[in-house]
């Protein structure tokens, strides 16, 4: 379909618009706002209810995880793999608790079901490998992220 | 005339312009990658290196250790062939440009010249016309419906831009009646009119203001920038000619655009902007000097060369500008304004310039 657009003899020479054009690149490059974030030392602010790598809360060293499996179960992706034992105090307590993060899919369930808030998703959105990792459970308890 | 005398100038002037053409790529991918991330209110590579200056260097090592895979479907033998084609013109066209005017070295004089050709313009219009087979060549031989489109259209918008490029200078030649580039450079250092202190100069842009334009333009085309770079239109022809080629053959067909472009702003610059003709202000900084004798006149070289060079580097930083501000036209947009407009204006351009002459007022 044609499209009749009023343009004025200066236009159609394009010279002028040309000129305007230029003139507001050279402006941009300026005065214009660099929106660039250089990222290793800058880092942009995620939400806090950003889901990133998994952590398991503790307490005095202790981790609050019962192994009571409400995660495992709840996991889409069956990534959590827990195996449960007892203390010496009778108590319930995960002897492993692994991730298999490449399968993980970051929907933040687990930590929905947990009725300890023991299984927590940080802030940390980096979580490149050379290889397949799985976290195991001094890992995840180590890294807490940026929260508390 | 051939002895070594000639023969050592000759070489330290050949060798001189092979290395400024050399480094012209790598320069000018930087001004082009920083320069559109600025526009863009980006950053764009600022790691490697100052300023990221060494970024090119490392994406030339890239381009030198990445794998040399030829398409099993291509025509091998000019598909090698095709880059070269398209490079060497590049390279020579560059031999006639005078990029300062001449010195007495020994009693001779020694012209800031790679050649001193009679035929000059002539001779760049000729060779800059062949780049225009490694290009169809390049099409051809990748076998592939997208790159043989690029170098048709390619082809199509070389043959038309040629014509109005050819005539738009056709005046210049008129006015300085020489087609040898030192000549013309020459002439357009007579003072065009005194204005109170400031003497404007007969610069071609005085005296040919619609040729210049017409040949800007054309220049535009010619090197297959934006916005006439509808060889490579990456969204409609994915990349053109250069399609179906990698690494180092891809970075030869680079080279051949940054050296062309760099070729059209020298000629740009030596037609319309007096070429080695030192800005206005730099003869008053040489005066104010005091030097004498062969210092006087070294400096007075190296001024010129500066200048020569101030003004091609404008020109290199208008195409990267005009790049990153216009968007490409349409086909037939770019056909209407190679046809339609700017052939008849330069032949009415030609009509005007010869009546201007005839009545003494050039």
């Amino acid at each position: 379909m044609q499209i009749q657009r009023k343009t004025d003899l200066i236009q159609k020479f394009y010279l002028r618009e040309i000129l305007t054009g230029l003139f507001i690149t050279l402006k941009n490059l300026f005065f214009g706002k660099k929106v660039t974030i250089q990222y290793p030392e800058q880092r942009r602010q995620y939400s806090n209810r950003f889901r990133g790598l998994h952590y398991i809360k503790a307490v005095n060293g202790v981790e609050n995880c019962t192994a009571c499996m409400l995660c495992p179960t709840v996991c889409p992706a069956n990534c959590i793999h827990i195996e449960a034992g007892e203390r010496d105090d009778k108590e319930k307590y995960p002897v492993r608790f692994e991730i298999d993060i490449l399968r993980c899919c970051f929907c933040g369930m687990c930590e929905e079901a947990c009725p300890k808030d023991a299984i927590k998703l940080s802030n940390i959105g980096e979580m490149t490998q050379a290889q397949r990792v799985v976290y195991d459970k001094q890992m995840l308890m180590e890294q807490r992220g940026s929260k508390l | 005339m051939m002895d070594d005398f000639w023969w050592i100038t000759t070489g330290l002037k050949v060798l001189f312009v092979l290395i400024v053409l050399l480094q012209v790529t790598p320069i000018m991918v930087w001004v082009e990658r920083r320069g559109s991330a600025l526009i863009q209110n980006r950053l764009g590579p600022n790691r490697v290196g100052p300023l990221g200056l060494i970024q090119s260097l490392a994406d030339a090592l890239k381009f030198i250790f990445k794998e040399d895979r030829v398409p099993g479907h291509a025509y091998k033998f000019y598909y090698f062939l095709a880059p070269l084609i398209s490079l060497i013109p590049a390279f020579m066209t560059f031999a006639v440009v005078p990029f300062a005017s001449s010195i007495m070295i020994d009693g001779r004089e020694v012209v800031f010249q790679a050649a001193e050709m009679n035929v000059g313009l002539l001779y760049i219009f000729a060779i800059a016309s062949l780049g225009v087979y490694g290009i169809i060549m390049a099409g051809w031989a990748s076998n592939n419906k997208y790159a043989l489109f690029g170098s048709l259209r390619s082809t199509a918008q070389m043959i038309s831009y040629e014509l109005s490029m050819g005539l738009s200078i056709v005046g210049i030649l008129m006015v300085f009646s020489s087609v040898e580039l030192g000549e013309i450079a020459r002439g357009q250092g007579e003072i065009l009119f005194q204005l109170g202190p400031f003497a404007i100069q007969k610069w071609g842009v005085f005296i040919q203001p619609v040729g210049f334009f017409i040949f800007l333009t054309s220049v535009f085309a010619e090197t297959n920038r934006l916005p006439f770079d509808l060889p490579e239109g990456e969204s409609e022809i994915v990349a053109g000619y250069h399609l179906e080629y990698g690494s180092m053959k891809m970075a030869l067909f680079f080279m051949a655009e940054y050296v062309n472009m760099f070729t059209g702003a020298a000629v740009v610059s030596t037609l319309f902007f007096g070429g080695w003709q030192m800005l206005p202000g730099m003869p008053l900084i040489l005066d104010s000097l005091g030097f004498t004798g062969m210092t006087h006149e070294w400096t007075r070289v190296l001024f010129e060369h500066l200048s020569f060079g101030m003004k091609v580097a404008f020109f290199m930083w208008l195409f990267v500008w005009v790049r990153w501000t216009l968007p490409r036209f349409r086909y037939d947009q770019l056909m209407d304004i190679g046809w339609k407009f700017m052939l008849p204006l330069s032949l009415v351009n030609i009509f005007v310039t010869g009546m201007m002459i005839y009545w003494g007022v050039l």
